[in-house]
């Protein structure tokens, strides 16, 4: 019995900041999609008015769209990416430490640092990358200001950004493949595409996967990027979900609707959240 | 260990320089960039082609952005908020974790899977309901507002109970039979032996806090208490070109110092800790 009095005690600190900021605050975002919420008077129940509402916006159709182009656009560039850098690094004896040094350097500055310089490199005017452009004779986009661009130059940002955890988690899957596997292989005359294809992939799928789907979670979410370098701009090609519902709850104080929309996106990033604690436990058993 | 490739032959070297230089280039080279173009006056920043090394050399846009942007004052902030953040995750979390490997209580197995569910729950599905919580508790700009729902770090409290789990039962026996009791055999055994869990999970918990964005935003309203992040993006549409990218050279100084120091840690902690980056 004291053991079980000795043990809460240690967990009581814990329990506590998961209750006040985890566990209430889900059940009172499902409560709050269903309220008018204001801080003048007490909430008022309002039913589905504000789903309706969100329905209704057309924004709620264009943030979802660009959300989703975004999260391809950053599976296409930013999945095959660092998978790639990897399976080089891995082959390379040299400047190891230098390769994963520089790949990681962006991870650690903060996002707000990199999003403001890179805003400065895609100025269409004297920025870095039109500069380097032009100096090589070749045409140079007007990146963020416009709307077939802005989403693609967010994409390349996120990927610099955040690639090196990416390629560093591969680094370590792809050097626990066997040898012998290769070996075999070889003895087969395997080309280095059919390599990568027959050994390399499925050797490394769980984490594949695994990755895949928390970057899926991840991008899905994205709101620094387009809140910095576009505010959503320009003719609302950059609103995402997250921005829309920042828009509700802190420019409108709608916090009903925000909720709504939370919950929305919950529900479609809980999919993948799904399949993602599928395959670990099957990884792990 | 054996590779795809045998390693040898012309065809090694010149994919490795080639790698080399677009790693240099890609990653590299827009710092050094940024680094130069604070060097260098608004003026020289607009010209098309720019010049590549500042032909006026400024160095005092540095100790200009300080003054300009009172960015002593936001260091301060964003050190207090990193800190706290840890200090305050790791009070919570290690007797937390202590409890459920070692204690064993009733209900561990409950409590542990309720806080692995909220792993699931993307943090952006709770930033309207905990937002409206800080609010009631009267903590908007009160760094406890960042610090607390922090702590509630379901993925390091995973870390730390399966780093425990591995510490032999014997050890901790000893320690009960030389008469130590719950709170000095976690001090005192486990504690030390578990450094390199520490190490990671504290590493990560500061990079965190000084890379957040999102809640700061949300937590401190009152710009004297904001972060450097949250000032720095306020600041950012008014502050001459120059000073601006100084600005954003020294805010990222202290992790860049921070991963030079501890680049083993990092990085072992990627792979050892799961796969959150």
């Amino acid at each position: 019995m004291r053991r079980h009095v000795t043990a809460y005690g240690f967990l009581s600190a814990a329990l506590v900041v998961f209750a006040v900021f985890s566990w209430y605050p889900i059940a009172r975002g499902v409560v709050l999609s269903f309220q008018q919420v204001n801080f003048v008077t007490s909430p008022d129940w309002v039913g589905w008015e504000n789903f309706e509402r969100l329905f209704a916006d057309p924004l709620f159709a264009v943030a979802w769209r660009n959300t989703s182009y975004f999260t391809v656009l950053a599976l296409l560039i930013g999945f095959g990416v660092p998978f790639l850098t990897a399976v080089v690094l891995n082959e390379l004896r040299h400047a190891k430490g230098y390769f994963r040094l520089l790949v990681y350097l962006p991870v650690m500055l903060p996002p707000v640092v990199t999003a403001l310089l890179w805003k400065w490199f895609y100025d269409p005017g004297p920025g870095l990358f039109n500069s380097v452009l032009r100096g090589l004779g070749l045409p140079a986009p007007q990146w963020l200001d416009s709307a077939d661009t802005s989403m693609i130059s967010l994409v390349l940002v996120i990927t610099w950004a955040n690639m090196g955890s990416a390629t560093l988690i591969y680094l370590a899957a792809l050097q626990t493949i066997p040898g012998e596997l290769y070996e075999a292989a070889d003895l087969d005359g395997a080309s280095l595409a059919r390599k990568v294809w027959h050994v390399t992939i499925p050797q490394t799928k769980f984490v594949i996967l695994m990755l895949l789907l928390l970057q899926v979670v991840a991008t899905m979410q994205i709101f620094t990027e387009p809140f910095i370098m576009t505010g959503g701009g320009p003719e609302e090609s950059t609103v995402t979900v997250l921005l829309l519902l920042y828009r509700y709850a802190f420019y409108y104080n709608d916090f009903g609707t925000a909720s709504a929309l939370s919950l929305i996106l919950f529900a479609v990033l809980g999919v993948f959240s799904f399949l993602y604690l599928l395959i670990t436990k099957k990884a792990d058993g | 260990m054996r590779t795809l490739t045998k390693n040898n032959g012309p065809l090694y070297w010149v994919v490795l320089a080639g790698t080399l230089v677009l790693f240099t280039a890609a990653f590299l080279l827009p710092l050094v960039w940024v680094l130069l173009g604070a060097f260098k006056p608004p003026g020289e920043l607009a010209r098309q082609p720019p010049t590549i090394l500042p032909e006026t050399w400024e160095p005092g846009a540095y100790a200009d952005a300080w003054n300009y942007m009172d960015l002593g004052r936001f260091f301060l902030n964003t050190f207090v908020v990193a800190i706290g953040a840890w200090a305050v995750q790791m009070a919570v979390i290690v007797p937390a974790a202590y409890a459920l490997s070692k204690l064993r209580p009733m209900f561990g197995n409950v409590v542990l899977g309720l806080m692995l569910a909220t792993l699931m729950l993307p943090s952006t599905a709770v930033l309207v309901p905990v937002y409206l919580t800080l609010t009631d508790l009267d903590l908007l700009n009160n760094p406890a507002g960042i610090w607390l729902p922090a702590a509630a770090n379901a993925l390091n409290v995973y870390l730390l109970k399966r780093f425990f789990d591995q510490i032999p039962e014997e050890l901790l026996e000893a320690a009960r039979i030389d008469g130590a009791g719950t709170w000095t055999t976690l001090v005192r055994v486990v504690l030390p032996i578990s450094r390199p869990i520490l190490a990671v999970v504290s590493i990560f918990a500061v990079v965190a806090a000084w890379k957040d964005f999102i809640w700061p935003l949300l937590v401190f309203p009152d710009p004297a208490r904001q972060t450097l992040s949250v000032a720095l993006q306020r600041f950012a549409p008014d502050t001459p070109i120059n000073l601006l990218l100084a600005g954003l050279v020294l805010a990222s100084l202290p992790m860049v110092a921070l991963f030079l120091a501890f680049q083993r840690h990092i990085l072992a902690g990627l792979t050892a800790g799961g796969v959150k980056g």
